[in-house]
């Protein structure tokens, strides 16, 4: 049977049979598997979140979070509370974690509300960690992370990632040397906030001076740098009256 | 080759050189300049688009006696673009951390102009099984100049292999830096892969006179 693959018509009838097929198989596999990837979304901001206060596999220069099966169980041990901060009061909610910076941000524009922050305490070794999810612009897509404190908002330890940047390139804000860096760092210049810039010409590889509020750059990247300067700025900003009170 | 028959057997093996997609077709340069920073996205790039060429021609085969010739080109970019989303939500679901990595480069398979290419060019005139193994022919072709750029991008511009730093601590000054060695940054960047590229090409059409055209 010989069809005439010329005709209007059949074009019309192909392209509308192609995009119903195409669009429904689709949506099943994206429907089906919606659960597992979410489930899968959740378990990272767990390994992220305990990553950043030191709670991981890490060997010499990778980075490996607490694995997959355990990390609902290192969650409750290590996270003692989780807070939800508007203004100036912070009210307890053990799912503050499954807050989307994202929405939130634009929900708290959109509605001229104050933002709801949440916060995670960390204890590790009877030290208390304060835990700061973050989130920014790099040069192609989002970058987030997350920034673990002292009482004396001297940062801990420091997680990022990203959606796109470029490999080799912006994405290494999510390696070891450069994350690395931000221990010790400070973010307080005695009572003002200063934050911390990925500053180039800095010329302290091995991070000795940690409180010149800047970390070493990285080459090539230059955009996501500074835009990671910028979310730190921005987002640590609007804890710093909560956290102050944490410090006297 | 008692599964492949000759011809069968030049599918697979003409791609790999003398008819490589990249350095004589020059097809998916742009990809090529993107991933091959470092060796690891190149490799599971290269896997990626086996995996979505070998599958998309075999489907282009299929329906090919009943695709109308004047939407062809937009049902190939809807049947690669098809693959390649589910490609990426079954990783998301099964292999979350392998997808983390691969984030940008799923997308970039779609404007990969090998797909395209070897859909029109092959898959369109020929059966599944043949399109089939044109499709693995053509993206190890492409693999594995890929995964050649990569491996000199990654040795001179990082200093490493896979993350290992095989030449020694560019910052501690061991290894071949202990003797005023240096990372060289401009491999990172984009014009280095093309001018790597360049010299694959060189190379092999010195080697094989029969490639250089006549003018």
């Amino acid at each position: 049977m010989a069809i005439n693959t010329d005709k209007n018509s059949y074009t019309v009838l192909f392209a509308t049979g192609m995009v119903v097929i195409v669009g429904a198989l689709l949506a099943f596999v994206a429907s089906s598997l919606r659960e597992k990837i979410s489930e899968n979304k959740r378990i990272e901001k767990q390994q992220n979140i305990l990553y950043a206060m030191g709670v991981n596999e890490n060997e010499e220069g990778s980075v490996s979070f607490v694995s997959k099966k355990s990390v609902a169980g290192e969650f409750s041990k290590y996270i003692t509370k989780q807070f939800v901060i508007t203004g100036t009061t912070a009210v307890e909610d053990n799912n503050a974690y499954l807050i989307d910076l994202k929405k939130e941000e634009a929900a708290s524009k959109a509605e001229k509300r104050a933002r709801k922050l949440p916060l995670f305490i960390g204890n590790k070794d009877n030290k208390d960690f304060y835990i700061v999810p973050v989130r920014g612009k790099g040069l192609w897509d989002a970058i987030w992370g997350y920034v673990a404190l002292d009482n004396q908002l001297v940062v801990q330890g420091v997680f990022f990632d990203h959606a796109g940047e470029t490999p080799g390139l912006g994405s290494n804000i999510k390696e070891r040397f450069f994350m690395d860096d931000f221990k010790g760092e400070h973010i307080l210049d005695g009572n003002t906030f200063k934050g911390i810039t990925v500053a180039k010409g800095n010329a302290d590889p091995k991070n000795l001076r940690k409180t010149d509020f800047a970390v070493d750059a990285i080459a090539g990247a230059t955009i996501t740098g500074n835009g990671l300067s910028a979310m730190l700025k921005k987002d640590l900003q609007m804890y710093i009256p909560y956290l102050k009170t944490l410090k006297q | 080759m008692g599964l492949l028959s000759k011809k069968d057997a030049k599918l697979i093996t003409d791609p790999l050189a003398d008819n490589n997609p990249i350095t004589i077709q020059v097809l998916g340069i742009c990809s090529a300049l993107a991933v091959t920073a470092q060796l690891k996205p190149a490799i599971v790039m290269a896997i990626s688009v086996m995996f979505v060429l070998a599958m998309g021609n075999v489907v282009i085969s299929l329906i090919r006696n009943i695709i109308p010739s004047k939407i062809r080109i937009i049902v190939q970019l809807v049947i690669a673009a098809a693959l390649v989303i589910i490609v990426d939500q079954v990783l998301k679901a099964f292999a979350y951390e392998l997808s983390k990595q691969l984030s940008v480069f799923v997308g970039l398979i779609i404007t990969n102009c090998i797909i395209m290419g070897r859909f029109e060019a092959f898959a369109l005139a020929n059966s599944p099984w043949k399109s089939f193994l044109d499709g693995i022919g053509n993206s190890a072709g492409y693999g594995i100049i890929l995964i050649i750029v990569a491996f000199f991008r990654e040795l001179l511009g990082s200093g490493s292999l896979l993350g290992f730093k095989v030449l020694g601590d560019p910052i501690e000054k061991t290894g071949v830096y202990a003797y005023g060695y240096e990372n060289n940054g401009f491999m990172l960047l984009a014009p280095m892969a093309l001018i790597t590229v360049g010299i694959i090409i060189w190379v092999q059409r010195s080697r094989n006179p029969a490639l250089i055209e006549d003018n």
